[in-house]
């Protein structure tokens, strides 16, 4: 039991950082149903930025996650412009073909430069940890929760109170409608990609401290399991990128305590299809159907 | 006459909203029958629910097979069309990417014959199904009149073609009753008398059963011999054209009631 | 369409088969085709099976796999585990039809539940489908886990790859080209409308699925019989976006384009091998822009047709004999 409780919190850190990147999944899909498979490698980008700032700048931990959330923001406005915006209104599958070319110019490009070693990271928080009777929580673990949670609070706050949130709210339900109510469509849309990456080079410097290592293709999985997690909570939904990106994390720490770690990637796609199957629009969605 | 398809307290809700409610219907064999009313009357929920599209929240619908009567509410819309009802869309909904023939060919799918394996192996089997397949899709095309137009993208078609092709393509699949939802919507006067012509001639011939929603009036009036009015998703009225046209409750529903 | 097995435009393709096997092996046998060469060639047939029966999947159906390298593996390892305890010919056909059972049922058990799926989350679907077959197979005993097989007998040789390759084409070509064809082109174009012209939708984009499955399974067999070695990573996602980018360059639903794509891009792999990081970005890239500019692929849904070229040279030539009749 003790060792479950240790396990719970281990696997929540590690799913409030499943659940920093599905966010970005759920908007981005919320506003232009679009898998933005390359989701994943703007995370990879955050981690290495992390990795530059801080060893070459000599950043501490706050501004080097803010610079991150900058730098990610912008690169996710920018895939957005170049790669996206040409094709709003061609099929589903002409767009999600185009995230994965995007996925692989960023993964490979950024291994073109940095090769494929292992970066890892200067000491930046302090190496401390409190016991609570049989649950220790590192310092490191403390930070992801803060962060995760200042940061979803953030974005609850951005989304439901600002005029900028109810434009984004706006463009998700009507496209059409809001271009007739004066809403710059494009800027929305825009600033939807802003958030979400941002919110991805968050996690992106957490899980590169959390595991002290990056490489050019470490978005690639991570990316996948955050994706799930937005299916699992409702893709489109907040509260549910919110919940399945903890589920996730929780699943994949109790499989690899109690279970064959080798098997922990295959249960995420496993639950996933299950799912897909018995509920497609995930535990907080909406289903869809065509007008005949 | 024999009673072709019974429709029992047919009702259908989305969410909170009875789309449709407590439809009683009763179709014989060989009927033409209009189904009339405003917009958002039903109609079109009305024909989705006998073609399988959406499954009835409630009632039956039972249409008389060769193995006797049978409940075909909320069946797969494939198996409805298997057992004879073809349909076609109110918003135009031809295989795009496919000549005009190939939309009539692959309507007969139910008809023709062979398989995956017989299909990989090109038997003699498949060449002489293949060949049987031509010449009846380029009959029905002959039909209506697309023949000559056999080899062009469905795309192409002007707008009146479109619907007409739509016709082909339920006919091909062997109908007992055809549903033609809107057939003369945005067609010119004329084309709505060619068309007019082309239902009585193909209901002749084929000993169709035929059931069309319509909101023209003088194609209505011309051919139905019966008529459904459906207003907030209720039958108002059921009759000859003349009893619909001076039935006060039609009236109240086209034109409002009187202040 | 030919009306029958034994017309003119089936007889001519044979000829045209059996032709350009004859000069490939002369120039294999003469050395001007070498060892290097023969192994891009090879390549080229095994990317040619597998575009062409991914393409009769996405294209052709609409249904949009991202799972195609599960299917290869699932072929390819199971020739290889058997060829490795019976090492001869009756071990690789024994593989190969291992393989396309255990891909078939292995095609069933994805496709029934996802098939509903539309689009977008039908290829997540098969993406994590594919993924967990590559994670078994690396968990597994008898496949040697991460480690991988060596020591797979070369059984294949030339003629079983380009033999193959055809048998590939002629099933995807005759399927496109019969009413299970006709079916799945439906679905893909309106997939309300089908249903309502009696198709049943799902039991298509079920054939149109184990077909393509089982196919991509024999692409994996001959390849496991001529590289010695199979490893897990062969199989990752990455495989199943090379074949795709074949697909999606060619033109989805057209055949000709997936086997003009193949070639062309096998060849390009050829010349790019070097930079296998180039490679990748070029491409990433390459789709986008694909994507962008030309959605439609290469040659889009435009396919090589012998009878057509044969009307078209017939129509030419009376032209030109009625011409001279009218000025002369």
């Amino acid at each position: 039991m003790d060792q479950f409780l240790q396990q719970l919190v281990n696997g929540l850190s590690l799913g409030s950082i499943y659940a920093l990147v599905a966010l970005g999944y759920t908007m981005v899909y919320g506003i232009i149903k679009l898998i933005n498979f390359a989701h994943g490698d703007v995370y990879m980008i955050g981690a290495y930025t992390a990795y530059w700032v801080t060893t070459y700048f000599g950043l501490s931990f706050l501004p080097a996650l803010l610079v991150c959330m900058v730098v990610c923001g912008l690169l996710g406005v920018l895939i957005e412009r170049i790669a996206y915006k040409p094709l709003r209104k061609a099929p589903r599958i002409t767009a999600l073909i185009t995230a994965i070319g995007v996925s692989y110019v960023i993964e490979y490009t950024t291994q073109f430069f940095m090769g494929t070693s292992v970066r890892t990271y200067p000491p930046l928080l302090p190496n401390q940890s409190w016991t609570f009777g049989p649950i220790t929580i590192t310092y490191l673990q403390f930070v992801i929760f803060s962060v995760t949670l200042v940061l979803c609070v953030l974005l609850t706050l951005i989304i439901q109170k600002t005029k900028i949130g109810r434009a984004m709210r706006a463009v998700s339900a009507d496209e059409n409608a809001a271009k007739l109510m004066g809403i710059s469509v494009d800027n929305t849309i825009s600033f939807t990609f802003f958030l979400g990456s941002a919110l991805a080079g968050a996690a992106g410097i957490l899980v590169g401290i959390y595991y002290n290592s990056a490489t050019p293709l470490m978005g690639m999985v991570p990316g996948l399991k955050a994706f799930v997690a937005a299916v699992f909570g409702g893709i489109g939904s907040i509260p549910g990128a919110m919940v399945g990106g903890l589920f996730i994390g929780i699943c994949e720490t109790l499989v690899t305590a109690y279970g064959n770690s080798m098997y922990r990637d295959a249960i995420v796609y496993g639950i996933l299809i299950l799912v897909l199957i018995i509920r497609p629009a995930g535990l907080f969605g909406k289903a869809e159907k065509e007008k005949v | 006459m024999a009673e072709l398809l019974k429709v029992s307290s047919l009702s259908k809700n989305f969410g909170g909203l009875a789309a449709v409610s407590g439809i009683n219907m009763s179709i014989n064999e060989g009927e033409l029958i209009g189904l009339i009313g405003p917009n958002g009357a039903g109609k079109t929920t009305l024909f989705n629910l006998l073609t399988g599209v959406y499954t009835p929240s409630e009632g039956l619908i039972e249409l008389e097979t060769t193995q006797g009567k049978k409940q075909i509410g909320g069946l797969a819309p494939y198996k409805i069309t298997e057992l004879g009802l073809a349909r076609t869309f109110q918003n135009i909904r031809l295989f795009k990417s496919m000549s005009v023939l190939d939309n009539v060919k692959t309507a007969m799918q139910k008809n023709v014959g062979y398989g995956v394996p017989s299909a990989l192996l090109r038997t003699a089997k498949f060449y002489n199904a293949e060949r049987w397949v031509e010449e009846k899709a380029e009959e029905y095309l002959k039909d209506v009149g697309l023949y000559k137009k056999r080899f062009e993208a469905a795309d192409n078609l002007p707008y009146g073609e479109q619907r007409r092709l739509e016709i082909a393509r339920a006919l091909a699949t062997e109908p007992k009753i055809l549903f033609l939802d809107e057939p003369a919507a945005g067609m010119n006067p004329q084309e709505t008398a060619e068309l007019t012509d082309l239902i009585d001639h193909l209901r002749k011939k084929y000993n169709l059963t035929v059931i069309l929603i319509e909101h023209d009036m003088s194609l209505v009036m011309n051919v139905c011999e019966r008529i459904y009015v459906l207003n907030y998703g209720k039958l108002i009225a059921s009759g000859s054209p003349e009893e619909i046209q001076n039935n006060e409750f039609v009236i109240s529903a086209y034109l409002g009631e009187e202040i | 369409m030919s009306k029958n097995l034994l017309s003119r435009t089936n007889i001519i393709w044979t000829v045209l088969v059996l032709v350009l096997f004859a000069l490939m092996t002369l120039l294999m046998q003469m050395g001007i085709i070498n060892s290097y060469y023969q192994s891009v060639i090879f390549n080229i047939c095994i990317n040619i099976i597998l575009a062409v029966s991914l393409n009769l999947i996405v294209g052709i159906c609409g249904q949009f796999s991202l799972g195609h390298a599960g299917f290869m593996a699932i072929g390819a390892y199971s020739a290889g585990i058997i060829t490795k305890m019976i090492p001869n010919y009756w071990g690789m056909l024994l593989g190969i039809l291992v393989g396309f059972v255990i891909s078939t049922v292995a095609a069933l058990i994805v496709s029934i539940p996802t098939l509903r799926l539309k689009g977008d989350y039908l290829a997540i679907a098969t993406l994590g489908f594919s993924e967990i077959i590559r994670i078994c197979i690396q968990n597994m005993k008898i496949t040697n886990g991460a480690a991988g097989l060596t020591g797979i007998p070369q059984l294949t040789t030339w003629p079983i790859f380009f033999f193959c390759m055809i048998l590939a084409i002629m099933i995807c070509t005759s399927f496109v080209k019969s009413a299970p064809g006709r079916a799945c082109i439906a679905i893909n174009d309106d997939e309300i409308a089908a249903e309502a012209m009696g198709i049943n939708t799902t039991r298509f984009k079920v054939i149109a699925f184990v077909v393509g499955a089982i196919l991509a399974s024999l692409a994996g067999a001959i390849m496991a019989n001529y590289f010695y070695v199979l490893t897990p990573g062969q199989f990752t996602f990455n495989r199943s976006i090379d074949i795709l980018v074949m697909v999606v360059f060619g033109g989805m639903g057209s055949m000709s384009a997936s086997v003009i794509a193949a070639i062309l891009i096998g060849l390009l792999n050829m010349y790019l091998q070097q930079f296998t990081d180039l490679r990748m970005i070029i491409y990433g890239a390459a789709l986008v822009l694909m994507m962008i500019f030309r959605p439609q692929g290469i040659l889009g849904t435009w396919e090589f047709s012998l009878e057509k070229l044969l009307e078209k040279w017939k129509a030419r030539a009376s032209n030109k004999g009625s011409r001279r009749r009218y000025y002369g």
